[in-house]
């Protein structure tokens, strides 16, 4: 048989256009991938938290910042002081501001103006991985948010997705910014989003969140929203708690106690 | 048939020389962004898409100059846009090829564009827009390049690519329609969850891409010897006034729904800041008027017959279409729609001069391309004329 050049390069097309194809053939019938973790994680279904807010702002007004500060040096998270690149994890906004819709002139002296303690949500529903083109973001079947750094593209579809503002985009370098490096926890590269991970280093370690385990007045509690007979859910059970933006129906898995 | 664009008058190398000029400091600059990270670009946290999403957002409305001369010439057989099918596949070419440049400049990690195609993600509305992009810039550079060729040849295209063109009628409405997908589904974004975004992309899209196909075919007429015929000019026009009018009331719709509603939820806040401005910061309300006034002029000229059917007065509305579409989807719907943020809070956001100077060497790539093929494209209808 004669195979003019032409014919041979259209031969040539078809086959790397298959090439590239097939990955994403095995991507959709392939099965997604299960993933290990060790002995030692803490059992649960489906981590929540629950922020006791009247326990915060004492030691807050004292000073204390120790939740921020433990995640900071648990998670190498630079300290940009430019507030349009900053990297936020954990942080307070005021009352106003974490819950616009629960504001109006006359709410009591008691929570106009204070600070909330804001964080991922790790929502049921969670939009920023319904949105990710790579599954760079992903839940976890215990409910925690996750990232894999290594996977985002930065195309920063989660962070016009998100609600709560919980993301943070490495617009540079973040390394030169990190005071003291953890070697246990990976740094970021310029170009990937980021945000808190609940700890899930921590729990699969069998160890509580680093800003849970900080709090000097126990103002966090962490816990399985699936056991009837976890502390966090009798909390739940006995005190009338908040989410922020419930009516966009994420299904936040972070309460507040005012 | 390539070489065609390899041969022209000194006037035309000046032109393509200045393109390259652009796509050159573009590209420094893009060198420039990749070594320090998106840092040397205005947006923020609060602001994370800016002039590059904008512009790719327009850009997709100008890829339907296309449709619109494809779909009235194979389904309506309106003989007059025969001349001009290959000028709005070729337009639609080159709009396409901006959209995706503009996507890939504006990723944080852009060696990891693959990660799209090695892990799909059939929930992630960025997936299928790929998958629209790439599939109508494949369908129109086929079909557009198989009819040139055969017009060179003198013979009928082949009978497929017939079936190609159909395909690319419905293909064009979904690249508008998953485009504005993008944006309607997000909750919390006030601004963008409106139902009918995906109808204002196409009655917008309708407006500025014939407009713009309207400019080019003067310019072509003024600079060849191929005219691509009055009554072709005239029913885009017509289809422009339309469009343009249909987009306007759009806007108008989401403006009632949010005012009379009086729900915060609704978008109002973001219409405030875009006309008024919001908590003493208005850098887009000159823009936005701008956008309105012209808007409003286009409408003038275009629906009175005595200007439509004039030279002068119909190139000046479909520069004013052209504008203010750019204006309204480019820099209005991407920016308005992080302002204000999850906190209720503004933060304003300015390109930078690199940004500004990466996504003047998109435009001018763009050009570049849509020169080579109307260069080809025009040589073919000058020797068959």
């Amino acid at each position: 048989m004669k195979t003019s050049r032409r014919n041979f390069l259209k031969a040539s097309g078809a086959c790397l256009l298959g090439l590239t194809l097939w990955p994403a053939v095995k991507g959709f019938a392939g099965n997604s991938t299960e993933y290990n973790t060790s002995s030692k994680a803490l059992a649960g279904k489906k981590w929540g938290l629950v922020i006791d807010m009247k326990k915060c702002w004492p030691k807050y007004q004292e000073g204390c910042r120790k939740c921020f500060l433990a995640c900071q040096r648990a998670h190498n998270i630079p300290d940009i002081a430019n507030k349009e690149e900053e990297i936020k994890w954990i942080w307070t906004e005021p009352y106003e501001n974490a819950f616009p819709d629960g504001e109006h002139e006359y709410i009591p002296e008691i929570i106009k103006g204070k600070p909330f303690i804001v964080l991922c949500n790790h929502c049921e529903n969670p939009p920023c991985v319904r949105v990710c083109p790579t599954k760079a973001t992903f839940k976890r079947r215990d409910g925690i948010v996750m990232m894999d750094y290594h996977r985002c593209i930065g195309c920063r579809y989660c962070m016009a997705a998100c609600p709560y503002g919980a993301r943070s985009f490495n617009f540079s370098d973040p390394r030169p910014f990190i005071k003291e490096v953890n070697p246990e926890f990976p740094t970021r590269e310029k170009g990937v989003v980021e945000k808190c991970n609940f700890c899930a280093e921590r729990v699969d370690t069998g160890q509580l969140p680093a800003c849970v385990e900080a709090c000097p007045a126990e103002a966090l509690i962490f816990g399985d929203l699936e056991d009837p007979n976890s502390g966090i859910r009798k909390i739940l059970a006995s005190r009338y708690t908040v989410q922020r933006k419930p009516e966009l129906g994420t299904r936040p898995s972070v309460y507040y106690l005012i | 048939m390539l070489v065609k664009a390899l041969t022209g008058s000194k006037k035309y190398w000046v032109w393509v020389i200045f393109l390259l000029v652009l796509v050159a400091i573009g590209l420094a600059c893009y060198l420039w962004q990749l070594q320090k990270g998106l840092t040397i670009t205005g947006m923020s946290r609060d602001v994370s898409w800016g002039l590059y999403i904008g512009q790719f957002t327009f850009l997709v409305g100008v890829a339907a100059s296309a449709v619109m001369v494809v779909l009235p010439y194979y389904l309506h057989n309106v003989k007059a846009f025969g001349r001009i099918t290959i000028l709005g596949e070729f337009l639609a070419v080159a709009a396409l090829i901006m959209c995706l440049l503009f996507i890939i400049v504006d990723l944080g990690k852009p060696m990891r564009l693959l990660n799209m195609i090695f892990y799909p993600t059939p929930n992630s509305i960025l997936f299928w827009d790929m998958i629209v992009l790439n599939g109508y810039l494949l369908l129109n550079i086929i079909a557009g390049w198989h009819a040139l060729e055969a017009e060179y040849k003198a013979v009928p295209p082949p009978a497929w690519t017939k079936i190609l063109v159909y395909i690319s009628i419905p293909w064009a409405v979904s690249i508008h329609t998953v485009t504005a997908f993008l944006y309607a589904g997000l909750p919390g974004r006030h601004y963008w969850l409106t139902a009918i975004m995906a109808a204002r992309f196409l009655a917008s899209a309708f407006a500025s891409g014939p407009a713009l196909l309207i400019l080019l075919s003067y310019i072509i007429k003024r600079v060849s010897k191929f005219d691509p015929g009055r009554e072709a000019i005239q029913k885009l026009a017509a289809i422009v006034t339309y469009a343009t009018i249909i987009s306007v009331f759009f806007v108008g719709l989401e403006i009632f729904t949010a005012f009379y509603s009086q729900v915060p939820a609704h978008g109002m806040s973001s219409i405030i800041y875009l006309f008024a401005g919001l908590d003493g910061h208005g850098k887009l309300v000159p823009w936005m008027w701008t956008f309105a006034i012209l808007a409003v002029l286009a409408l003038v000229l275009l629906i009175n017959p005595a200007t439509r059917t004039r030279d002068t007065y119909l190139q000046a509305a479909c520069a004013a279409v052209f504008i203010s579409m750019w204006i309204e989807k480019g820099i209005g719907l991407v920016i308005g729609g992080f302002i204000p943020n999850p906190f209720e809070r503004v933060t304003e956001y300015v390109p930078t001069l690199p940004e500004t100077l990466i996504a003047l060497g998109v435009w001018a790539t763009g050009f570049l391309i849509l020169t080579f093929l109307y260069k080809i494209a025009i040589a073919v209808k000058e020797e068959t004329v």
